[in-house]
């Protein structure tokens, strides 16, 4: 896998929340953002690994890259 | 083919039928209105039943969609002003509880056993970070959910408009048709 260099705008950190929290803080962020704004989004909710990629793919927000390391998620999401 | 309503009917060949066929099946299926729609049943008023209608609610319009719930019969706990002490969980008759000592139900009948199933639930929440059902309210109304009290079992009930939270609607079952026939994503929960 070719490693991704992705610099975010800003931050949200959902670590500790589970669904529907993390999604629901994601979308109030990016609603307020303009078009091509970088989220780097950290959660631990297993969930998440399913669900940000679908509510990405349906709301026409970019998903560049997801890692995993100790537990953590990290998403990196472009506003559509 | 040739529809049957008189000489001003269309007449489609089998060939205008793939191609419509055709174009239906590309089409992105997002772009459907009732894909954005979404209307929800709430009608249980336990702690436990809360959840499901308000997850999916706040959810659906965290991803875009306009959604209602329509909370009905014991629903109406979940947006009672005083739903904090109205939403409690039973263990009587509910073998999926997981309890922290296996009770029959002769001994979960007793007085008490609620309140402690309520207790052990909303500290299992707390513990796991669940969000509570004030937080997803106020996440709803945040995202512009709908709302909506049955006043059919308002009246039944004996509530008044003053007895639920900020913002609630009232309406019937031909309000709930009107938004859910428009909306491809309807649950009863």
């Amino acid at each position: 896998m070719a490693t991704v260099q992705v610099q975010e705008d800003t931050v949200l950190d959902a670590r500790g929340l589970l669904c529907p929290m993390p999604i629901v803080k994601t979308a109030k962020l990016m609603k307020g953002l303009s078009p091509g704004t970088i989220v780097k989004l950290l959660t631990t909710d297993r969930g998440s690994l399913a669900d940000v990629p679908a509510w990405a793919a349906t709301t026409g927000n970019e998903l560049l890259a997801t890692s995993e390391a100790a537990g953590e998620l990290t998403f990196y999401l472009r506003k559509g | 083919m040739q529809y049957p309503n008189g000489p001003s009917a269309a007449v489609l060949t089998e060939a205008d039928v793939r191609r419509v066929v055709r174009s239906e099946l590309s089409r992105d299926p997002l772009s459907y209105p009732g894909a954005n729609a979404a209307a929800i049943i709430a009608s249980q008023g336990t702690l436990d039943g809360a959840y499901p209608p308000l997850i999916l609610a706040t959810t659906a319009a965290a991803s875009g969609m306009a959604a209602s719930v329509f909370f009905t019969f014991y629903g109406l706990n979940i947006i009672h002003k005083d739903f904090r002490r109205l939403l409690k969980v039973s263990p009587l008759g509910n073998p999926a509880m997981p309890m922290p000592v296996p009770l029959p139900n002769l001994l979960l009948g007793l007085p008490g056993m609620g309140p402690l199933a309520t207790r052990l639930m909303k500290s299992k929440f707390h513990a796991k970070h669940v969000a509570t059902i004030a937080e997803l309210i106020e996440s709803a109304r945040d995202l512009d959910v709908r709302l909506i009290a049955c006043q059919m079992t308002m009246d039944v009930f004996g509530y008044s408009p003053e007895d639920f939270i900020e913002g609630v609607e009232f309406a019937g079952a031909a309000a709930f048709l009107a938004s859910a026939r428009a909306a491809h994503v309807t649950l009863f929960t």
